[in-house]
């Protein structure tokens, strides 16, 4: 098999990036801080999302010419680690990597709403389910007729506090992407399992929408924007991992009992080595994801967007498990604690197994690498 | 050649050209291997980061790569070389480490070029996972030192000419503290090589049996009673074997399931599909988890994931040979060979599935226990405090054994 050798390390300027990314979120968004506001009826903390987007955070991948970082998606998935493990309540995946990535594919229709959402000024996203796998088709849920759009998608992300949404459809002339104002539509908030990613419920009874992409493109530009999002997730579990397994280490270390600390006791310490090893593969597994995901966008891209798919679905496929298991092993070993409300850990363990049915499950995945690697499932 | 610079100011470039003129000199057409590998060495290029005269040149030992990559470019591998990763891998850094000059000389030139194998005597019956309970006992009367008990799981004794051993000096003082580190010859009177025959049905391993094996103290390595310091160098190069060639997908046992899995439909279930899909997943993400690894080598800033990789190894090996048995049903149950025999080299792959099922059952026990891992990456990596010990502070003579 010819697969193309990627750096999986971290450059500096990306540690950098790392670095303010991470003070900012320590200093305006401690988890405890987090876990404060997760029963207001606003989560999103756009307050937050405007000093992130000050220092480059909307628009990493947008040219400079249209206000963005000119950067790659191997930053946006340093960034997206961060947010991950500060479980920051920002409209980053939403914003800055579904609907931009699809308005990115959708050429020069576009140019306004990319400043506008690179500069932190206003946030969109794209209206599909969040449960959505990037190789399920084009949806129909919406369709469009004389410009006018109508239809109901259940459980967008980032929705409720999008001024523009990037919205699938198919009309007469087939598949379009469609950019609607959020005063257009109708949407309505869900109770999410995860606490800090709010869902809701976009419903279009005939707004005006403005098609940006049109037939074959608007396909690729969705599937691209999918697998960008399920790399770029991939990213943010892995960060999710990480504050549960420095979390519970950190427990284990002070936590005496039975005279001694718990993380002296071999049945706690095997806990933890196995779980430091699954996250360092993580690691190595989302690197590789987040640069086949950078090379999409490259001229030419065709070989690539192949490649690119492969390691998004290996790496939903292994780290989905990974940051599930780093946060229920958080919650066993930190015991009763663990369980309260008062502890923010189980916002991490929300998160985890939300994000584990974000943008296809490990098995939907493991059933896409199926085909893409030649490993076929029984005939029937 | 001479102007060129040397030691740690030398970079990759100059490494590739000190290997073009070394091989417009040398041709290995021509040239038998075991000359043109002692040339090798005498040019500096058999290990960059030793010091010159000793095979090296005093350059950093992340370029150590870039030489054996510009050989094998340049059409130069060299061949027959499984017998040495004893004298390669752990005797010769060793050696390097705490020799004397005198046995630097003598023992590194011939480690390179194979005319000598190495073999290690550390783990014995009653000191597996703790080798520092290890009996084997050396008195010493006069220049030399008399050295009596049993060693174990001991690969290549058979074959070779020098040994590592580690044996106790002290009992009266705590475990880690009465133990000297010498070079065996097993050629002495004394030494009892025979073959363990293992779960597979062949022997690729001895137990040696020391009877009054008689070593000058001109063999010593390290001082009296510095044997564990020393044995840490061997064992900390045992973990370091990452090699400087990126992997390619779907490789080792992995390939040979997916293969299977695409050559015979008869096969398929969607249990067996789903299992294949999960190791598959996972053999990457091992994969990928070296390459990471090997390009933080590459730079000089090696990880401390190297201590996960040979755990990872040995539960996938043994959980994609377990699936390849399952895979092919009634054909799983058949064996090729039980047969006794010392196998030579690696032949691994071209054994029978059965084989692969039993012989990885003991890459979890070999060179350090997935518990033991655990515990050192637990301790060293996580910082987490060590179980309480009740060994540490006793002579080991009052050791329970």
């Amino acid at each position: 098999m010819s697969e193309k050798r990627l750096d999986l390390l971290y450059s500096e300027v990306e540690e950098e990036l790392r670095a303010s990314v991470r003070s900012l979120l320590e200093d305006k968004s401690p988890p405890e801080s987090v876990l404060a506001r997760v029963e207001d009826d606003r989560i999103t903390d756009t307050a937050l999302w405007k000093e992130l987007a000050e220092i480059g955070v909307a628009g990493l991948p947008v040219s400079e010419e249209l206000g963005g970082a000119g950067a790659s998606l191997r930053e946006s998935a340093v960034v997206a680690e961060e947010l991950g493990r500060g479980v920051a309540p920002v409209p980053f995946m939403g914003s800055a990597v579904l609907a931009t990535t699809a308005l990115l594919e959708s050429g020069d229709a576009a140019t306004q709403e990319l400043e506008a959402l690179a500069g932190g000024e206003s946030t969109g996203t794209l209206v599909v389910g969040f449960a959505r796998a990037p190789g399920s088709g084009f949806p129909e849920a919406v369709q469009e007729n004389g410009g006018k759009l109508r239809g109901n998608v259940g459980g967008v992300v980032d929705a409720l506090t999008a001024d523009v949404l990037v919205v699938p459809a198919v009309g007469d002339s087939g598949p379009g992407l469609y950019v609607v104002p959020a005063s257009e539509a109708t949407v309505t908030p869900v109770v999410s399992l995860d606490l800090t990613r709010p869902l809701a419920d976009v419903s279009l009874e005939g707004a005006a929408g403005r098609r940006v992409a049109s037939g074959a493109d608007a396909e690729r530009a969705l599937r691209h924007a999918l697998v960008t999002g399920a790399a770029l997730l991939s990213a943010e579990q892995l960060g999710v991992a990480q504050w549960a397994l420095d979390a519970t280490v950190d427990y284990a270390k002070t936590r005496t009992q039975f005279g001694r600390p718990i993380g002296s006791f071999q049945a706690v310490k095997h806990r933890l080595a196995d779980l430091w090893i699954s996250v360092s593969q993580a690691r190595a597994v989302v690197r590789s994801a987040a640069s086949a995901a950078a090379t999409l966008r490259e001229p030419g891209a065709g070989a690539e967007a192949a490649e690119a798919e492969i390691n998004a679905s290996l790496a939903q496929a292994f780290v989905s498990s990974v940051a599930v298991k780093a946060a229920e092993e958080a919650l066993q070993l930190h015991g009763g604690i663990g369980f309260t409300w008062e502890h923010p850990l189980h916002l991490f363990l929300k998160r985890a197994k939300s994000d584990a049915l974000a943008l296809g499950t490990a098995d939907r995945h493991r059933l896409a690498l199926s085909g893409r690697v030649d490993l076929p499932a029984p005939s029937a | 050649m001479t102007t060129a610079p040397a030691g740690a100011s030398l970079d990759a470039s100059a490494l590739r050209q000190r290997v073009a003129d070394f091989v417009a000199e040398y041709d290995p057409e021509t040239t038998d291997q075991r000359d043109f590998l002692a040339a090798r060495f005498d040019a500096g290029l058999a290990w960059v980061h030793f010091p010159e005269g000793e095979g090296g040149l005093g350059a950093p030992r992340a370029l150590q790569p870039v030489v054996d990559e510009e050989f094998e470019r340049l059409g130069y591998t060299p061949v027959g070389r499984e017998g040495l990763v004893i004298g390669l891998g752990m005797a010769a850094p060793t050696i390097l480490a705490f020799g004397t000059p005198e046995q630097r000389a003598r023992y590194l030139k011939p480690l390179y070029t194979g005319e000598e194998i190495w073999c290690q005597l550390f783990s014995e019956p009653g000191a597996g996972s703790d080798l520092a309970a290890l009996g084997t006992r050396a008195v010493r009367e006069g220049d030399a030192w008399t050295v009596s008990g049993q060693k174990v799981w001991t690969s290549l004794a058979h074959r070779a000419r020098f040994a590592i051993l580690v044996a106790r000096t002290d009992p009266d003082v705590p475990k880690h503290k009465g133990i000297t580190y010498f070079i065996c010859d097993m050629s002495a009177e004394g030494v009892d090589v025979r073959a363990l025959r293992q779960i597979t049905g062949e022997a690729e391993f001895n137990e040696v049996y020391l009877n009054d094996v008689r070593i000058p103290d001109s063999q010593r390595l390290g001082g009296e009673g510095e044997g564990w310091r020393v044995a840490q160098t061997t064992l900390m190069n045992e973990r370091v074997s990452i090699g400087g060639h990126p992997e390619p997908r779907e490789g080792g046992l992995i390939s040979l399931v997916s293969q299977l899995w695409r050559e015979r439909p008869d096969l398929r279930t969607p249990g067996l599909h789903d299992q294949l899909l999960r190791l598959w997943v996972d053999a990457e993400a091992a994969r990928l988890t070296k390459e990471r690894l090997r390009q933080q080598l590459a730079i000089g800033q090696p990880g401390p994931e190297g201590s996960a990789a040979k755990y990872s190894f040995s539960r996938l090996n043994q959980e994609i040979s377990g699936l390849e048995l399952e895979m092919l049903g009634a054909e799983g149950m058949t064996y090729d060979d039980w047969t006794f025999r010392r196998p030579e080299g690696v032949e691994f792959t071209k054994r029978s599935p059965g084989f692969h099922y039993l012989r990885s059952k003991g890459n979890s026990i070999e060179g350090g226990t997935t518990e033991i891992l655990r515990n050192i990456i637990a301790e060293r990596v996580l910082g987490l405090p060590s179980e309480p010990r009740t060994d540490k502070d006793v002579a080991w003579k009052d050791l329970p054994k």
